[in-house]
């Protein structure tokens, strides 16, 4: 049905994808297996007309395409299902299945009963026992899904993309999507499944396509393969980080954050637990690697440290065996803990301002003198860090906007560590970096951590937990299913045990 | 210099030159324009506007709002002069609690200063938004003005409140001294301070100003409460200009300036603009509106000029911001 070849793609000089060609076949179910990064999702947004510039070529039904937007590659029959779904929740089924391609009569006018009929027969269709009439709002999200699966269905789709379906429904839900998903295949249609749960890659997929580092790596038939087979297919690369040294920064082995059966509930819902119980103790010189794929909590985790959502945690933090009663991130940095955030952009920076204001902003009341700004202080502070931390800029005064994203997260580091932490938790250090500034934040890690500092890094790229980490706690489903120190830890066990539902 | 320097101070100084262009014409068309008597009867009449605009520009650099300021205004004016001329009457025992002139005023900016505070309170304790905050409270300070004046002027002040607004000290007018005043103490705010640090990091990002341990929340209630008390410095020049407080003071004071700020270049949606910024925008408006009067342009054409302009500012700054 579809045939891509040697398709590459680079965001600002970083490669995202290369060279990878697949083919996707009427009638089957394929899988794009991956870790997070891998580039799967980049290849599904070119697939699907989200991106219109890339390397090579894509042939769709035996004829070069070349999509523009989504809707081009709707019309020619290619539809994507996203983790977040796209609907207006206070428009009905019928409403929303015919946004943009409604049924008018002669005079302009909607044709309701048109549609209404056309949505009964699809949702008849998938089995949704609906009125068409309901608004989306009302339905659960399982019942959503399907929904859009109608939608791509009504313009006559016959490849339907579908990006972890399965992450936010019920068990119940999944068999009915499955259904649905088998029956589509008599229909001849072709469909990509993008999904952690490998189980249930087991259960529907024909074929496989493993990607890694944005290219392909191998592809085939899921008959005869086994979960362990495919894990290390996903991971199997060569560790190209200089291990840490062993013994580095073990020296001084005192206790430093004490987290004691913290858990979080959902701000709407109080019976639901996003963090579950987690305990753990960090110690100084000690960088603690905490992997989890995405949804496992772990950024919950951290910003529950940090003191952002006081009123939904229950649980003791103590630092240096004095217990903190932490209501919001001022306390949180008064106390020794700072957080450099996973999206740098939306909660790390003040983009609009220069390296220096972002550089003491955690910090103002040390750079002032007689309750004014020391704008000779903040120079100070800040030319420390660009030199300290390598920020390649034109000056401390540089807007943070023109930033490449690696002198970005250096300044976020930058800010983190002026306040003198005790604790350093690190979300995502490296992502949608060069690897050159990857490996100088490792490099800077490793030193702080040297110096005493405990780090707690948070990442889902398996190669940096390995290489920095000197214990690792994997996280999913809000809790942490495994711990390990370093020496006993591969990236078959750790993904083993960080993919939900597989112990 | 090269073109691309020369384009950008072009556009940072394009109010200025937009406002130098304009006195040029008016003292051209008008003979009336350029004279003494007329530039302070133009700097004492935008004093009030440039009071309430310094407080609406740190609202607005916070991405927030401030609809209130023209009824906390007219309400501030009229407790000021109530209290001056007529005390609280004790009713039970036939007495009543006189003010002096600094009590009365005093009590003015206290009460411009708790109403902001209310609206600071509203927005970060139950999350209102502040369009929706001030809104009500542009409602509430206009009707509890009508309880406190019965809908009434109170007028006849005495000299001593009246010099306020209408004296001159050292050649100058006073309005002009304390115009110029808040706006000095709000440029060294802005620049100097943490305050000012936090303000422009909040509207700048405040999910990442909440994460650097910012406490949002104070900053917010100080910039409203702010921003309540120019609105009562205001109220009380207006008051003591007219020897009147009106119930009607400061209708769609609000409108003015919200302009003053956005002609100055401030961004709505925060992080961005100066105090020096929105005086000029202030004086922008005030000098069109003098130059309309002399010009005898009639009052409705005045205000469609004035709409223009404003559009005219944002689609300039907009068309700018886009080439950056």
């Amino acid at each position: 049905m579809l045939v891509a070849e040697n398709i590459g793609k680079k965001f600002s000089g970083v490669v995202a994808l290369e060279n990878v060609s697949m083919e996707l076949l009427a009638g089957r179910v394929t899988a794009i297996l991956g870790e997070n990064g891998a580039g799967k999702s980049t290849l599904m947004k070119i697939l699907s007309g989200v991106y219109d510039e890339y390397e090579g070529r894509i042939v769709f039904k035996g004829e070069t395409v070349k999509f523009k937007n989504p809707i081009d590659a709707q019309n020619a029959g290619i539809a994507i299902i996203h983790q977040e779904l796209n609907l207006v929740p206070y428009l009905s089924i019928t409403e929303n299945l015919f946004l943009g391609r409604e049924i008018t009569n002669a005079f302009g006018m909607l044709n309701r009963k048109a549609m209404r009929a056309k949505t009964t027969e699809l949702l008849i269709k998938l089995r949704l026992n609906v009125d068409p009439d309901s608004l989306v709002a009302d339905l659960r999200v399982g019942q959503q899904q399907v929904v859009e699966i109608a939608k791509a269905l009504l313009c006559d789709a016959e490849m339907i993309i579908m990006d972890e379906p399965t992450s936010a429904i019920t068990e119940s839900e999944v068999e009915v999507l499955f259904g649905i998903i088998a029956e589509l295949k008599s229909e001849n249609k072709a469909i990509v499944y993008i999904s952690h749960k490998l189980n249930e890659l087991f259960k529907i997929a024909d074929d496989y396509v493993v990607m890694r580092d944005g290219r392909k790596i191998e592809n085939g038939s899921m008959a005869g393969m086994t979960q362990d087979q495919l894990i290390h297919k996903m991971v199997g690369r060569e560790i190209n980080i200089a291990r840490k040294g062993e013994g580095q920064g073990q020296v001084a082995k005192k206790l430093l954050l004490s987290v004691k059966d913290v858990c979080l509930v959902k701000a709407g819902d109080k019976n639901k637990k996003t963090l579950d119980n987690i305990s753990f103790d960090l110690y100084s010189g000690e960088v603690l690697g905490i992997f989890g794929l995405m949804g496992a909590g772990r950024t919950e985790l951290m910003e529950t440290l940090l003191g952002v959502h006081p009123g939904l945690m229950t649980g003791k933090i103590s630092i240096e065996n004095t217990e903190l009663n932490i209501r919001s991130a001022t306390e949180a940095i008064n106390s020794g803990i700072v957080l450099v955030p996973e999206d740098r952009k939306k909660h790390g920076l003040v983009l609009n301002m220069d390296i220096k204001n972002n550089i003491s902003l955690s910090n103002l009341q040390e750079t002032k003198s007689l309750g004014v700004l020391d704008k000779g202080k903040e120079q100070k502070l800040a030319e420390k860090y660009v030199n300290a931390l390598k920020i390649k800029c034109s000056s401390a005064g540089q807007t943070v906007k023109n930033l490449s994203g690696g002198n970005q997260q250096k300044v976020v580091l930058a800010k983190c560590l002026a306040t003198k932490p005790k604790v350093l938790m690190l979300d995502e250090p490296t992502r949608g970096i060069d690897i050159n500034a990857k490996n100088e934040i490792y490099k800077l890690i490793i030193e702080l951590a040297a110096e005493g500092m405990g780090i707690i890094m948070v990442s889902s790229e398996l190669p940096e937990i390995l290489a920095i980490s000197d214990r690792v706690l994997v996280m999913a489903d809000g809790a942490i299913r495994a711990e390990m120190n370093i020496s006993d830890a591969t990236e078959d066990n750790i993904l083993k045990a960080a993919i939900p539902g597989a112990i | 210099m090269d073109l691309a320097n020369y384009r950008t101070s072009l556009v940072k100084f394009q109010s200025l030159i937009a406002l130098v262009l304009l006195c040029i014409v008016l003292s051209i068309v008008s003979d009336k324009f350029l004279t003494v008597d007329n530039t302070w009867n133009v700097m004492r009449q935008i004093s009030v506007n440039i009071c309430i605009s310094v407080g609406m520009t740190l609202v607005i650099l916070i991405a927030g709002i401030d609809l209130s300021v023209g009824s906390v205004l007219a309400l501030c004016g009229a407790i000021t002069a109530g209290l001056l001329k007529n005390g609280i009457p004790i009713q039970s025992s036939n007495l009543y609690i006189g003010f002096t002139l600094l009590g009365a005023i005093l009590v003015g900016l206290i009460v411009g200063s708790l109403l902001g505070l209310f609206n600071g309170w509203t927005i970060t304790r139950f999350k209102v938004p502040p369009f929706v905050a001030t809104l009500a409270m542009l409602t509430i300070a206009r009707g509890l003005t009508m309880l406190w004046t019965k809908g009434f002027p109170i007028s006849n002040l005495g000299d001593s409140f009246d010099y306020i607004g209408t004296g001159w000290f050292l050649g100058i007018p006073l309005p002009v001294w304390i115009s110029g005043i808040v706006v000095i103490i709000a440029v060294v705010i802005t620049k100097k301070t943490v305050l000012g640090r936090y303000i422009y990091a909040i509207g700048g990002n405040e999910s990442a100003s909440k994460l650097s341990g910012i406490n949002i929340n104070k900053v917010k209630l100080t910039v409203y409460a702010i921003a309540g008390l120019l609105a009562a410095i205001g109220g009380i020049l207006v008051t003591s200009r007219l020897d009147s407080a009106q119930p009607n003071a400061g209708i769609s004071y609000e409108l003015d300036s919200i302009a003053a700020v956005v002609i100055g270049g401030t961004s709505l949606s925060g992080g961005r603009g100066t105090i020096m910024g929105t005086v000029l925008g202030a004086v922008i408006i005030g000098v069109l509106n003098n130059g309309l009067v002399l010009m005898n342009v009639s009052p409705f054409w005045q205000q469609v000029v004035k709409g223009a302009v404003i559009l005219l500012a944002v689609m300039i700054d907009k068309a700018n911001s886009k080439n950056e």
